[in-house]
C-alpha cells in the first residue's frame, strides 16, 4: 500500500493513500509496529488521503493504538472523509478512538 | 450411510412441498391445541395435591414439554428448504482454516491435503494450537500455511478455539474463511456449492451439515444429527437464525471484524471506566490515611489526582472519546509520580520496602476486566506513593489497548466453551444474516466411545447454557422476535434433564407405592392425554419424514444425567465463577473393556427400578394383600395398565444407553479411509 511518512519534532505522520482495507491495512500496521519498536512512539494517522476503510482497516488502527500505547505513546487519527467517518460511527469506535480535524490538533501537546 | 448422503443433496433441488408444509403446520396447531387442554385439565381438575411433592413437578414438567413442543412448532413452521446457491463472485478470495490442538498428525495431513484441493483460489492454514513441530513439518511438505499463536499470546488467557481462530485472523487477509475441525475432509467443490450466498450483503454464515463416516448404521453413540441438520436448521433459517456450527461454515471477515471492533468499543469503555472508579477510590483510602497533618504536598498531589480522576470519569460520560480521557488521567498521574519522589525521599524508601512484598497487578494473575478482582485490589490501605504506583499500573493495564488480553479485537467471541453459537448470535444482534446450505460438503470422524461422546455433549450443553446466562437471546439488543425464540428453543431444549426426573419418577411410585400423581387414571385421562401425545408424535414424523429421528429422540431422554449436570455446572461457573471441567473432545477412542458402569449409573438404577415396579404394580393386582403397603389408593387395573404402558416406553427409549456403553467399534482403521466417492 503507498503511504506518505513524515517526521518532525512532534511525531510521525503516516498518510495511506486510496482503499485502507484488509489487503492493505497489514502494510500500515507492520509499518507503525516497527516505528514503535525503533522509539517512535508518537504517531498521527492522516486519513485524508483514505478514500475507503472497512473492519480490519480499523482493527488496524486498534492494533497500532495497542504498540504505541505499550510504548507510553500514542496513535490519533486526522481528518478523516466521509466514508471513514461513517463507519466510524457505525461501529462506535468514535467513542474510543475519535478523529482529530487536523494532523496539527492530533498533535497538540506534544 | 450413501443414501443419506443421496437424501441430503436431493433435498437442495426441490423446496418443501407446500402440502408438506401445510400439513406441519396443521398438526402443529392440533398439537398445540390438544396439549393446552391437556395441560390446563392436569392443572386444573386432576391434580392429587395428597401427593403434591411428586403431582406438581410432574405437571410442571408436562407443562415444560408443552412449551417445548410450542418452540419446536415455531422452528419448524417457516421451514426454508433452499436450491443451490447462485454463482459467486469470481474473484472472492479464501482463506482455508484447520483448528486443531492435539488430534493425530495423520488426521489433520487427510484434511488440509483435501482442503488444498479445493477447486477455488484460496489458501489453506494449518491453525495449531498445539505448536507440534511434527505438524509443521507436515503443512511444509504439503505446501500449505501454518500458524500458531503469536508473541502478543504469551502469559495471556488464549480462549481456546475461539483465541486460535482469532489469532489466525490477523494473519491472514481473505475475504471469506472456511472453517474446518481437524477431522472434517472438504468436498472440492465446498467453496463453489456456498460462496454464492454471499452475494447477498448481509449474510455474514453459511453453514453446512455435519456428517460423521466412521459412524455404522444403526448409529448407537447417536453422532449424526439428521433432525438438526435438516428440519431444525432449515426452520431457523427460515426466521434468519441459522447456527453456525464450528466447522464445515464460511464466514465473511467483514462481519467478524466489525463484531470484534463493537465488542472492543463495549468492552473498553466499560473497563476503563471501572479503572477510573477504582482509581478514585484508592487515592480516597490514601488520603484518608495521610490525615490532616500529613505532608501538604502529599496531600495536594492527592486531592489533585484524585480529581483527575473524577473528572476524567466526568468526561468520559459526557461522551468525550476514551483514547484522549485516558491519555490526559495517564499525564496526570505520571506528573503526580514525579511531584511525589521529589517530596519526600524517606517516604519513598519505606514506600518502596512495601511495594516490595506487594506484586504488582500483573504478578497476581488476576483478571483486571474481573471487577471483583479489581475490588480487591482497592481493599488494602495504601501508602500514598503506592497508591499512585497502584493507579498508574492499573490505568495501563486497563486501557484503550486493553492490554489484559493478547489481542484488543476479537471478533470471534469467548465468553462460553461453545464460541460457534454465542458469535452466531451477536451477529444476528448486528443485523446480519446466516444460511444453512443443505449439501453434505464435508465428511469427519465421530467419537467412538461412549466417555468421549458424553464429554462432548456435555460441552455442547454446558456452552449453550453459558450463552444463555451471560447474553440471554430474550433480551439481548437487536434480535428479531424469531430468532429469540430460536436461539431459546435450543437453550429450553437443555433444561429436559429436569422434566426427565419426574416423568421416569412417577410411575415407579404408582406402581410400587400406589403414590398417585393424577386424581383419576382411567378413560377420561386417556381422553385428553391420547390425542395429544398422538399428534405431538405424528408432528414429529411429518418434520422428520425421511430422516432417521428416533435415535436423537431417545438420547433427549437418555442423557438426562448430562443435562443435569451440564445446568449445574454452567451455573456454576456464570454465577459464581466455578470451573466448568472443560476438555477437548477425543476424536479417537480410548481402548477400553469394561462396561462403563460409573458413567451411566443414573440410568441404570432408573432403568431396575422401573423393572421391579412393574413387577410390583402386577402383584398389586395380583395380590390384594400387598395393597397395605400403598401410601395412596390401592393401584387400580387402569392405573397399573398406563403406568406399565408408560415405564415400559421408557424402558425401550433409555436401552439406547445399554446399547451404547456395550458398543465397541468394529474396526480400528480411521474411518476417512472409506470416504464415499
Amino acid at each position: 500500500m503507498e503511504f506518505v511518512e513524515t517526521t518532525s519534532d512532534k511525531g510521525v505522520v503516516i498518510a495511506p493513500q486510496g482503499k485502507f482495507n484488509l489487503v492493505n491495512a497489514p502494510t500500515v500496521k507492520a509499518r507503525i509496529d516497527e516505528l514503535v519498536s525503533g522509539g517512535a512512539s508518537r504517531i498521527v494517522i492522516d486519513l485524508s488521503g483514505v478514500s475507503f476503510i472497512d473492519s480490519s482497516g480499523l482493527g488496524a488502527l486498534i492494533g497500532s493504538l495497542k504498540s504505541a500505547r505499550q510504548a507510553r505513546g500514542d496513535v490519533r487519527i486526522a481528518s478523516p472523509g466521509e466514508q471513514v467517518r461513517a463507519v466510524l460511527r457505525l461501529t462506535n469506535l468514535d467513542r474510543i478512538l475519535a478523529p482529530y480535524e487536523t494532523v496539527e490538533d492530533a498533535s497538540r501537546g506534544w | 450411510m450413501r443414501d443419506a448422503v443421496t437424501l441430503a443433496k436431493s433435498g437442495t433441488a426441490q423446496g418443501i412441498g407446500a402440502f408438506r408444509l401445510a400439513m406441519i403446520r396443521l398438526v402443529a396447531v392440533l398439537t398445540l391445541l390438544t396439549g393446552t387442554t391437556y395441560v390446563i385439565w392436569r392443572w386444573g381438575w386432576s391434580l392429587n395435591l395428597d401427593f403434591w411433592w411428586i403431582s406438581v413437578p410432574l405437571v410442571v414438567a408436562e407443562t415444560y414439554a408443552l412449551l417445548d413442543g410450542a418452540l419446536f412448532a415455531i422452528t419448524v413452521w417457516r421451514i426454508k428448504v433452499r436450491g443451490p446457491a447462485p454463482p459467486p463472485a469470481p474473484d472472492a478470495t479464501v482463506d482455508v482454516f484447520i483448528t486443531t490442538y492435539n488430534e493425530p498428525i495423520d488426521v489433520v495431513e487427510s484434511t488440509a491435503r483435501a482442503a488444498k484441493a479445493i477447486r477455488w483460489t484460496h489458501q489453506t492454514w494449518i491453525l495449531d494450537d498445539g505448536d507440534r513441530p511434527e505438524m509443521k513439518a507436515v503443512a511444509d511438505q504439503l505446501g500449505v500455511g501454518y500458524l500458531t499463536r503469536s508473541s502478543d499470546w504469551q502469559g495471556k488467557s488464549r480462549h481456546a478455539k475461539a483465541g486460535n481462530l482469532n489469532n489466525a485472523l490477523f494473519q491472514t487477509t481473505g475475504e471469506f474463511l472456511l472453517i474446518l475441525d481437524a477431522d472434517q475432509i472438504p468436498d472440492p467443490e465446498i467453496l463453489e456449492r456456498m460462496l454464492g450466498w454471499f452475494e447477498d450483503e448481509d449474510v455474514a454464515i453459511v453453514q453446512s451439515p455435519q456428517w460423521f463416516t466412521n459412524v455404522e448404521e444403526s448409529d448407537p453413540l447417536g453422532s449424526q444429527a439428521p433432525l438438526f441438520y435438516g428440519p431444525v436448521q432449515q426452520g431457523k433459517d427460515g426466521w434468519n437464525a441459522a447456527f453456525f456450527c464450528g466447522s464445515n461454515a464460511v464466514l465473511r471477515r467483514e462481519a467478524l471484524m466489525q463484531l470484534g471492533i463493537v465488542g472492543y468499543v463495549r468492552e473498553t469503555e466499560r473497563t476503563v471506566r471501572h479503572a477510573l472508579v477504582v482509581s478514585r477510590q484508592v487515592l480516597g483510602r490514601a488520603q484518608r490515611s495521610v490525615g490532616r497533618d500529613g505532608d501538604p504536598v502529599v496531600r495536594a498531589a492527592l486531592a489533585g489526582l484524585r480529581g483527575s480522576a473524577a473528572d476524567a470519569l466526568a468526561r468520559i460520560d459526557a461522551g468525550e472519546p476514551v483514547q484522549s480521557v485516558s491519555w490526559d488521567f495517564q499525564q496526570a498521574v505520571d506528573a503526580t509520580s514525579r511531584s511525589m519522589v521529589s517530596a519526600d525521599l524517606a517516604a519513598i524508601r519505606a514506600d518502596l520496602a512495601e511495594m516490595g512484598e506487594l506484586s504488582t497487578l500483573d504478578e497476581t494473575g488476576e483478571d483486571p476486566t474481573d471487577e471483583e478482582a479489581v475490588r480487591r485490589l482497592a481493599d488494602p490501605q495504601w501508602s500514598p506513593l503506592a497508591a499512585v504506583e497502584r493507579v498508574s499500573t492499573l490505568i495501563r493495564t486497563v486501557d484503550v489497548d486493553r492490554s489484559q488480553e493478547a489481542l484488543p479485537v476479537m471478533p470471534v467471541s469467548s465468553l462460553s466453551v461453545t464460541e460457534d453459537m454465542e458469535t452466531c448470535m451477536l451477529l444476528h444482534s448486528q443485523g446480519w444474516k446466516s444460511v444453512y446450505h443443505h449439501e453434505i460438503l464435508a465428511r469427519g470422524l465421530a467419537p467412538e466411545d461412549l466417555g468421549t461422546m458424553l464429554k462432548q455433549r456435555l460441552r455442547w450443553a454446558q456452552g449453550t447454557m453459558q450463552v444463555l446466562l451471560k447474553r440471554n437471546p430474550l433480551t439481548l439488543r437487536g434480535l428479531q422476535l424469531g430468532q429469540r425464540f430460536s436461539y431459546f428453543a435450543t437453550m429450553w431444549s437443555y433444561l429436559t434433564g429436569f422434566a426427565a426426573l419426574a416423568f421416569l419418577s412417577a410411575p415407579i411410585l404408582y406402581l410400587t407405592m400406589g403414590v398417585t400423581p393424577v386424581k383419576a387414571w382411567g378413560s377420561t385421562f386417556l381422553a385428553f392425554f391420547v390425542p395429544y401425545f398422538v399428534l405431538n408424535q405424528l408432528l414429529f414424523a411429518l418434520v422428520g419424514y425421511g430422516t432417521k429421528t428416533w435415535r436423537g429422540q431417545q438420547y433427549t431422554l437418555a442423557l438426562f444425567p448430562i443435562w443435569i449436570r451440564a445446568m449445574t455446572t454452567a451455573a456454576a461457573n456464570v454465577w459464581f465463577g466455578r470451573p466448568l471441567d472443560f476438555s477437548v473432545t477425543e476424536k479417537r477412542r480410548v481402548a477400553s473393556a469394561r462396561f462403563p458402569v460409573r458413567l451411566i449409573w443414573p440410568q441404570l438404577a432408573f432403568m431396575a427400578a422401573m423393572v421391579l415396579a412393574v413387577l410390583a404394580g402386577v402383584l398389586h393386582l395380583v395380590v390384594p394383600e400387598a395393597d397395605q403397603f400403598a401410601l395412596g389408593e390401592p393401584p387400580t387395573l387402569w392405573g397399573v395398565g398406563i403406568n406399565v404402558v408408560w415405564v415400559l416406553y421408557s424402558l425401550v427409549v433409555l436401552s439406547v444407553i445399554v446399547k451404547a456403553a456395550l458398543y465397541r467399534p468394529s474396526t480400528s482403521v480411521p474411518a476417512n479411509s472409506e470416504k464415499e466417492q
